[in-house]
């Protein structure tokens, strides 16, 4: 008993030892004091501190989960002393700062961190004093989450996500009240006065009170309705399902002209990744095959749409020798044609490469097409180092696709276009044969999978939806340079394509929205977007490899092993 | 008879025999012409064999690691770039700290070897962490989903770095005893610094080869690349010995660090990226899994790179070949994963591969 309870509370120290340190990773990089800029509820708590409460609270709540106890006492009891070593950790971190100037190594090691981190306390045993006592504080607040019935530590867990995720977006959700009047001014209590960011406190209370709420009510409402719907006849699902589609058909049709230009630029630059990723998609999550070089296929198309287009041309600097000025839509199927080829130039040597080989000889291949955009040696030809520049802009007839608001329906089309074919696809004999082979190549080829053509396919599909996607982007902004073309875009994609869901097409969006959307509206999180990004692949492949909108047949393959590797494993006698 | 033969080749074959023609045909080509212009001397070509072989050696150290790793765990150890970037990055703390109290002056060689094993052991921290953290829980799992935890750990130590020391490029202290040259009789001379990377480059490749073919544990490395299931039947720890696998790539690919930061006297974040990605090429050369392929295909690559963009494109008018230099590596890398996937000495790769 004795030596279980030790262990019991060593476990504790570690878990609180591991969370201090993401704590202090946390203010170091900076995030801390970047993200204090912007308030959650205004006045109270700001976006870095709620960073630190986070990290604070989820230390209280593994060491509650991971206790070997059963007893709730001496469970929140230990996520207060995790707490308190994540208390005691930050304390020592800004003695430290200040002991050994620790600024000269760690940029962000400075005195607004400090004071952030010690509530503007002059050192000594009074700041020990709170930040410990804030410490032990997060961690039993963690810990009673986790003790609480799983119904009601879901219900605390989302009404706290909600507040956040209202506080961060607060911005969006005003600018999209001022243009609905009635309502918008309804809602105006909910959050800060006019020069103040986030949620008033009222505004606080209120939506965690609702959000919690409605999650804590018994969850049949929902399900009953669903049962409700498969009751009804064949004929009125059908009519059910068209009227919800109508429904969103209408609200993506005004949704431009709710947003305004800034956003929908927001949602153009959301669009055309989520282009890229319905072709991604098709490549990695369809067939299996690991493109890293995706990005080279985009910068094909940008390129081709930009030579084929601008008007700069001349022997002057920042201006190509040839090119034959088409417009737009002349040059759009180039653009498309031109990046499936290279997808299936691409894509004959690689045919016999697998897996990690593949992943290497594609990151390569988009840094060859990305080193030759910038060189002196095509410079003549596609602008090396200074891009390409006066595109042409889009228009049919005399419309003008001159603002984001308009081209925000282009890029709709596109992707509704590129949708429609990827869906199809999926459920073709091709989307079969592709399947195969992400399963196992020897044994679709043995299956009469003909696996050159069926990777082509792949290749070429998924190089022309980046193609697109890079022409309208050349259009759009007008000027195309190499750097745009960086292997972070690839990532970019893949990123994406992962946390919604390999081979999911819903997940694309869903990725889209979340991991291009979000970092376009919170500037200052946009500097640690890659941070995030490499984190959520890390953590997805460890947690939920099949990412969060997952299609049925990747969620089995990924958890068969679970049912096989149930049984526990034979343990080494101690003897 | 010949239309069996024919048979056997595709067309797919056929527009790669042909697209490995023309690169040939190219480099022949160039190289001809640029010999004929009689630009560069003969000094010139030896200095530019020496940094070949500087680089090459550099090169070598980090792609020791991933052959070990790859050859033990057939996984590309994405993040290898960043362990390797550590090393340097936390070096240069050191370094520059010895610089302002004079002990670099002082006692440089005493300093350098400190340096040297702060890099060291920075960057087996480091990949110790990766595996505990990123790999182990994914042994089992399908092959992409290690790959990609790879490149998010890569990714994050990468953003991690840039965030916690600042973004712009740090400038690696000149050592005074590293400077001027060598003269070897006549125009000839080398760098003093690439002697030094060559040699201690060498000696850490010797003494690793001798530690993997030796020793014990080595011993047991090359048991767990062969058959992991059988190894550990024989008794043999095999996490532990995935462990010392990392910790000696790293070890490398750390010292590594240090000697490409005192010869290119710049460190950033991202300076990993393109020497791992060399050394991996450099790996599947010499055929990966395979130590000694490792160390020549580095040494080739190495030389290869530095020569390479004046011998072939020089002489064919080519503006600035320098700035392709990386796409000739990336070429080669292509080229020999087609026409010769098991690198200049490999031969277990073929099975492995499948």
């Amino acid at each position: 008993m004795n030596k279980l309870q030790s262990s019991n509370w060593f476990m504790a120290l570690q878990i609180g030892v591991i969370g201090g340190i993401a704590a202090i990773l946390i203010s170091l990089l900076g995030m801390v004091e970047e993200f204090a800029r912007r308030d959650i509820i205004a006045g109270v708590i700001e976006m870095g501190q709620t960073l630190l409460l986070m990290a604070l609270l989820a230390t209280g709540y593994f060491s509650a989960r991971r206790s070997y106890t059963t007893r709730s006492f001496l469970r929140v009891i230990e996520g207060g002393v995790a707490g308190a070593v994540v208390g005691f950790l930050l304390w020592l971190l800004v003695q430290l700062i200040v002991a050994l100037d620790l600024r000269t190594i760690f940029l962000n090691a400075s005195p607004a961190l400090i004071k952030i981190l010690t509530f503007g306390g002059e050192g000594g045993i009074a700041t020990f004093g709170l930040m410990f006592t804030l410490g032990i504080l997060g961690g039993l607040a963690g810990a009673l989450i986790q003790i609480l019935p799983t119904r009601f530590s879901n219900a605390t867990v989302q009404g706290l996500a909600w507040v956040a995720l209202l506080g961060l977006l607060q911005d969006l959700i005003r600018v999209t009240l001022i243009s609905l009047p009635t309502i918008g001014d309804a809602l105006q209590w909910m959050f800060g006065g006019r020069n103040e960011k986030g949620l008033s406190i009222l505004g606080a209370v209120v939506v965690f009170g609702v959000v919690a709420g409605v999650s804590v009510l018994p969850s049949g409402q929902s399900s009953r309705i669903q049962a409700r719907l498969r009751a009804l006849p064949a004929a009125s699902q059908q009519t059910v399902r068209w009227i919800s589609l109508a429904l969103a058909a209408v609200i993506i049709f005004y949704l431009p002209n709710l947003l305004g230009s800034i956003l929908s630029n927001v949602f153009n630059i959301v669009g055309l990744y989520i282009l890229m990723g319905l072709g991604l998609n098709i490549v990695v999550g369809f067939a299996g095959l690991l493109d890293l070089g995706y990005v080279a296929f985009f910068a094909i198309g940008a390129y081709v749409m930009g030579v084929l287009t601008t008007t700069a041309i001349g022997p002057q600097a920042g201006q190509i020798v040839y090119g034959p000025q088409m417009t737009f839509w002349q040059a759009l199927p180039f653009a498309v044609i031109i990046s499936v080829i290279a997808g299936v130039i691409l894509g004959i040597p690689v045919l016999n490469i697998r897996g990690d080989y593949l992943a290497i000889v594609t990151l390569a291949f988009g840094e060859i097409i990305r080193i030759l955009a910038g060189s002196d040696f095509l410079k003549p030809y596609i602008g090396g180092s200074q891009g390409v520049v006066q595109v042409a802009k889009i228009n049919i007839g005399e419309l003008d696709f001159n603002s984001p608001q308009k081209l925000y329906y282009l890029i709709i089309l596109a992707i509704l276009l590129a949708t429609f074919i990827s869906w199809r696809l999926r459920d073709s004999r091709i989307g079969r044969a592709w399947k195969a082979l992400r399963e196992d190549e020897d044994v679709a080829q043995a299956m009469g999978i003909h696996l050159v053509s069926t990777k082509l396919m792949a290749f070429a599909t998924g190089a022309a939806f980046a193609g697109l996607s890079g022409a309208i982007l050349a259009s759009q902004i007008g000027s195309i340079y190499p750097h745009s073309f960086k292997l972070l875009v690839s990532i970019n994609v893949l990123a994406l394509i992962i946390v919604g869901g390999m081979g999911s097409i819903p997940g694309v969006f869903v990725g889209g929205l979340v991991l291009v959307g979000l970092p376009e509206l919170l500037r200052e999180f946009s500097e640690y977007r890659l941070l995030v990004y490499s984190i959520l692949l890390i953590v997805m492949m460890l947690n939920k490899p099949e990412g969060f909108l997952p299609e049925t047949v990747h969620r089995r393959e990924l958890h068969q092993e679970d049912s096989v590797d149930a049984r526990p494993e034979p343990r080494p006698s101690a003897s | 008879m010949l239309k069996r033969a024919l048979e056997r080749y595709t067309s797919t074959d056929y527009f790669m025999w042909l697209t490995g023609g023309a690169i040939v045909t190219l480099v022949v080509v160039g190289s001809f012409a640029t010999l004929r212009t009689g630009n560069y001397t003969a000094r010139h070509w030896f200095d530019f064999l020496v940094f070949g072989l500087a680089q090459g050696s550099v090169y070598a150290l980090i792609a020791l690691g991933y052959t070990l790793v790859y050859g033990i765990l057939r996984m590309i150890n994405f993040a290898h770039s960043e362990v390797f970037m550590s090393g340097a990055y936390i070096s240069y703390f050191v370094i520059t700290s010895f610089n302002k109290s004079g002990f670099l002056d002082k006692n440089p060689f005493a300093a350098l070897l400190v340096v040297l094993a702060v890099g060291v052991v920075t960057s087996v921290i480091v990949a110790v962490l990766l595996e505990r953290i990123a790999y182990r829980p994914l042994r089992k799992a399908p092959r992409l989903v290690p790959l990609i935890t790879a490149i998010g750990a890569s990714f994050f130590l990468q953003e991690a770095f840039r965030h916690l020391f600042g973004s712009q490029s740090k400038a690696y202290p000149d050592v005074d005893i590293l400077k001027g040259t060598v003269s070897l009789g006549g125009d000839f001379a080398i760098q003093k610094i690439q002697i030094l990377v060559i040699v201690s480059a060498g000696l850490l490749m010797v003494a690793l080869y001798f530690f993997v073919m030796r020793t014990r544990t080595g011993k047991a490395m090359r048991a767990v690349s062969e058959d992991k299931d059988t190894a550990a039947l024989m008794g043999i720890d095999v996490d532990a010995i995935i462990v010392r696998t990392f910790v000696l790539g790293a070890a490398a690919a750390g010292a590594g660090g240090v000697l490409y930061s005192l010869m290119f006297r710049q460190i950033n974040a991202t300076m990993g990226f393109v020497p791992g990605i060399k050394a991996f090429t450099a790996a599947v050369l010499g055929g990966i899994g395979n130590l000694p392929g490792a160390m020549l295909g580095s040494l080739f690559l190495g030389i290869f790179e530095s020569v390479g963009p004046i011998l072939f494109l020089d002489g064919l008018g080519v503006a600035a070949p320098y700035q392709l230099k990386d796409v000739i590596a990336f070429t080669m890398l292509i080229l020999v994963l087609i026409f010769r996937p098991t690198g200049l000495l490999g031969e277990r790769l073929a099975k492995a591969k499948a």
